[in-house]
């Protein structure tokens, strides 16, 4: 596999400039020539295929909901990040930069994050050119809010539903060309498979989830925008449809997937109400500002709270155990996400947890509420009180609110170079699904900044240069769907199809779905060993024994089978989770989300080794149950210094 | 905690693709969780039916906390089960007491044909926002974002319109089957902002005409459509949206537009 990252020459300030300019363009009357497949209708997706129709490439966009608008970056509640510096407190691209560097531990690269803090600023331009009602202040002009511990303010918001609003912008600018026919949507269809000819992506294979038909769909560059993977933990704050098989099935084709297991766990959710449940809801952070965490001392205690012998509030304070504010007096219950999601774990591990199933923690507001009054925290938390009154069935201002981590953002992806290029030429791939700019962490309201500059700048400037460069004028639109290759893709698509729903087993994909999610939440999940993470991956194979000999799927495959689509989702995150496994064995340090137990500081830090581990992990597939191979991208850091993270 | 466990009866909705006929089932379920959510519910009697080689219940649904509307299902006659401001997925079994019947059946509205089961084709309402949903500008040509002041007024007005989510309640739940409340939801956050201003008119014709055309029902100002909404989307934007058709109507008539 060959790994070059394209990174232009130049000053880090420089590059994206220089880069747009040495990008080839293509003539207007020639780009209603080309054909371009955009797989996902996200941020990343919708933005890139309206942004691409508008040019004057023809577009194809697929997506598995019954509308573009519902795609998952709709569920982002806090906001967008963009270095606008509206309310000079000193914020700047460079400090946007290195701001999302540290935070991601060191582990990103400097030209990709820089680019993205460059073209922050265009997108609150273009989103409020859209429509997109972003909070104001009374003088007209648009209010920010501070961030996840940010020093400056620079997230931009729309209430609780920063991702809905900037999805439906997208969907909006999508819509409208759909309506002229630059674009075509096709709703309820899923990728099943990347068609390469001659080592370039030609196109895909879809399956029609209301008639089950199999498609095959040529163009002359493919896009693929189709989110992360954290339903491999089948518990997570992902929508239920949120699935690898798009991105796992590239990596099969050939394309490097870099970085699995960087993987973002968010530490206040509402915990799960049974094993069956697969939708945490996450609620936001502000309610570590004036919530304090604790568990009670013994396991005696949590056991009788369990069953709701007694209530939390009749728990003597000499009984409780505030372990944030005991283990990081500093921080105290503001300790980051990877920490204080850990520091849950533990606690419920050792016994102690709340909650029906023993995993969950007490988040209390008593003190405050009693500090401040009642009326300050309804004004101040009001929504989350009632939205967890609605879910866990509490009154949260009389007792504590549970709270459990759940797997929320994967940071790694396909590997792709500077131009979103993967391995495989002619594939793109953009947002959540590629790995490229949060290194080991993302910081809060720095996905929908990365998704929507992916979408309107990024993406359509590279497939013209691609274009430009690689597929002159003479030679578009030079595949067949007839060829040998789109036929033996569609073959396999079938085969595998067929081997699914003949077997009329006994288990069910969902039952396996969730085996799978606790092994992974157990020993690929917060905290990692190399004991732990050797029996994951024999596990996962024993599992994936038991998927391919004893599947039950009712009903005709073609037809709307909500089951085979689940399976064959499913079939993929068996294989994915593997590879996770590999990458998280072979990162000995401990890094942003990934914390390898062996890998701490006497204090119980992160201790990430530079020395040996400053590069991107990109892995080649060698076949199903072969131990993956490893290509290193090594990371260069000509402008930020490494630092250390510490809470204490 | 078994206590607080319920056993209920349902009724469901079963549609075969391609039969324009569909029937009701009967199934039992016992020592449900009443703290799990209604579509769990729904998720754990599809684990029963596959057991027993009977083929699931399609439903169709994705995030789960309320926002990207897809999950649809009439409970008990009503889109959404009974109870404000809340999507099928935010509805838990503690609304429901210990023997209670339930019946599930698919949103029912001319327009939205029955897929499958509890699955319904809500893509007119995409066809809708093609003809109009839009401001028409390109990506790279925008000014800056402060360089057009918008009043707090405006923009929180623009954005209680903008918070529609596109599930079809209104629809589902009206008995003409009209889709002026999701229709004026889009127009009422675009024609209230600035930007919106220079096709103000010409969306109205344009998303009313198609809103026609695809065979949603007229107004009679019944209001249903506006108890029904999980996101409290006003009937004044019906207002708003009848006076912006009447002066494009207008204009149009004298071809300023």
């Amino acid at each position: 596999m060959k790994l070059d990252s394209n990174i232009p020459e130049g000053p880090l300030e420089q590059k994206w400039t220089k880069a747009k300019f040495d990008y080839k363009l293509v003539n207007p009357a020639n780009k209603r020539k080309y054909n371009v497949i955009v797989v996902g209708s996200g941020l990343a997706g919708g933005a890139a295929a309206a942004t691409l129709a508008e040019l004057g490439y023809n577009v194809q966009c697929f997506c598995y909901q019954d509308s573009p608008r519902r795609a998952h970056s709709i569920a982002a509640q806090g906001g967008v990040n963009a270095a606008k510096n509206y309310q000079n407190d000193g914020d700047s691209v460079q400090r946007l930069f290195y701001d999302t560097i540290k935070g991601g531990d060191f582990r990103s690269r400097e030209a990709n994050v820089y680019r993205l803090a460059e073209v922050s600023a265009n997108i609150i331009d273009q989103c409020v050119a859209a429509g997109v009602p972003f909070a104001r202040e009374y003088g007209g002009m648009l209010a920010n809010r501070s961030f996840g511990g940010a020093q400056v303010s620079r997230t931009f918001y729309a209430r609780g539903q920063t991702g809905q609003q900037l999805l439906l912008g997208a969907y909006s600018s999508l819509s409208r060309q759909i309506g002229l026919g630059q674009v075509k949507m096709y709703n309820r269809h899923e990728m099943l498979d990347v068609v390469l000819v001659e080592g370039v992506a030609k196109g895909i294979i879809t399956r029609n989830m209301v008639t089950g038909k199999i498609d095959r769909w040529g163009a002359d560059a493919v896009i693929l925008a189709t989110g992360g993977y954290s339903t491999v933990f089948f518990l997570s704050t992902n929508a239920a449809g949120c699935n690898v098989t798009a991105a796992w099935r590239a990596h099969r084709r050939g394309a490097g997937f870099a970085n699995p297991c960087y993987t973002q766990i968010h530490p206040t959710c509402l915990p799960q109400e049974g094993e069956h449940q697969s939708k945490l809801t996450l609620m936001s952070e502000s309610l570590r500002n004036d919530g304090r965490v604790w568990v009670p001392k013994t396991k005696e205690i949590a056991a009788q709270l369990r069953k709701d012998a007694i209530k939390p509030s009749d728990v003597a304070e000499e009984d409780r155990d505030y372990y944030l504010e005991r283990k990081y007096p500093s921080f105290g219950n503001l300790a980051p996400r990877d920490i204080s999601s850990r520091a849950a774990k533990e606690a419920c591990d050792d016994g102690r947890g709340v909650a029906a199933t023993g995993r969950g923690v007490y988040l209390d507001f008593k003190d405050a509420i009693d500090r401040l009054g009642r009326p300050l925290i309804e004004e101040r938390y009001g929504n989350l009180f009632d939205m967890y009154e609605n879910i866990a069935g509490y009154n949260a201002y009389e007792q504590p609110m549970m709270i459990y981590p759940a797997p929320h953002y994967t940071m790694g992806g396909l590997w792709v170079d500077y131009n979103l290029q993967t391995s495989i030429p002619g594939l793109f791939a953009g947002g959540e699904c590629n790995f490229s700019d949060h290194g080991a962490n993302r910081l809060g309201a720095s996905a929908l900044m990365q998704g929507l500059a992916d979408g309107y700048f990024v993406l359509p400037a590279v497939i013209g240069n691609y274009f430009g460069k690689e597929i002159p004028v003479g030679k578009v639109g030079q595949y067949d769907i007839n060829s040998p290759e789109f036929v033996e893709a569609e073959n396999a698509v079938l085969e595998k199809i067929e081997k699914m729903t003949s077997m009329k087993g006994k288990t069910s994909p969902r039952s396996i779905h969730i085996k799978l999610g606790n092994i992974m939440l157990d020993k690929c999940g917060m905290s990692r060993t190399d004991a732990g993470l050797k029996e994951a991956i024999q596990e996962i194979r024993a599992l994936r024994e038991v998927f391919w000999s004893d599947l039950n799927i009712p009903g005709d495959k073609n037809d709307l089978n909500i089951e085979l689509e689940r399976a064959g989702r499913v079939a993929d995150h068996l294989e994915f989770a593997e590879l996770m496994c590999y990458d998280a064995l072979d990162r000995r340090e401990s890094c942003g989300g990934h914390f390898r137990a062996e890998y701490q500081t006497d204090e119980g830090e992160a201790l990430r080794n530079d020395d040996e581990f400053a590069h991107v992990s990109v892995w080649e597939f060698k076949g199903v149950g072969n131990e993956p191979q490893k290509h290193a991208e090594p990371l260069n850091f000509e402008n930020v210094h490494l630092g250390v993270r510490s809470y204490k | 905690m078994s206590e607080k466990n319920i056993s209920i009866k349902l009724k469901v909705w079963r549609q075969k693709s391609n039969d324009p006929k569909g029937h009701f089932e009967n199934y039992a379920m016992s020592d449900v969780s009443v703290d799990s959510s209604f579509l769990e519910m729904i998720d754990l009697l599809n684990e029963q039916l596959i057991e027993k080689g009977d083929e699931a219940i399609a439903f169709d649904h994705d995030c789960r906390e309320g926002i990207c509307g897809m999950c649809s299902l009439t409970i008990n006659g009503v889109p959404h089960g009974k109870g404000n401001l809340q999507t099928t997925c935010q509805l838990h079994m503690r609304s429901f007491s210990n023997g209670e019947t339930i019946v599930i059946e698919p949103f029912r509205a001319k327009p939205f044909p029955v897929i499958k089961d509890l699955v319904v084709d809500r893509t007119p309402l995409d066809t809708i926002m093609q003809a109009g949903g839009f401001i028409t500008q390109r990506v790279g040509s925008a000014q800056d974002a402060n360089a057009n002041p918008i009043g707090k007024d405006v923009a929180d007005k623009a954005m209680d319109a903008a918070a529609c989510i596109g599930c079809g309640a209104c629809v589902a739940v009206c008995p003409n089957a009209s889709a002026m409340l999701f229709t004026s939801a889009k127009m009422g956050q675009l024609n209230l902002l600035p930007q919106g201003q220079p096709e103000r008119y010409r969306r109205a014709i344009n998303m009313v005409n198609t809103m026609d055309e695809e065979g949603f029902g007229n107004c009679t100002n019944i209001g249903e459509c506006q108890a029904a909404c999980p996101k409290d989307i006003s009937l004044d934007f019906i207002a708003m949206m009848n006076r912006d058709y009447a002066v494009g109507s207008v204009k149009k008539f004298f071809a300023t537009i």
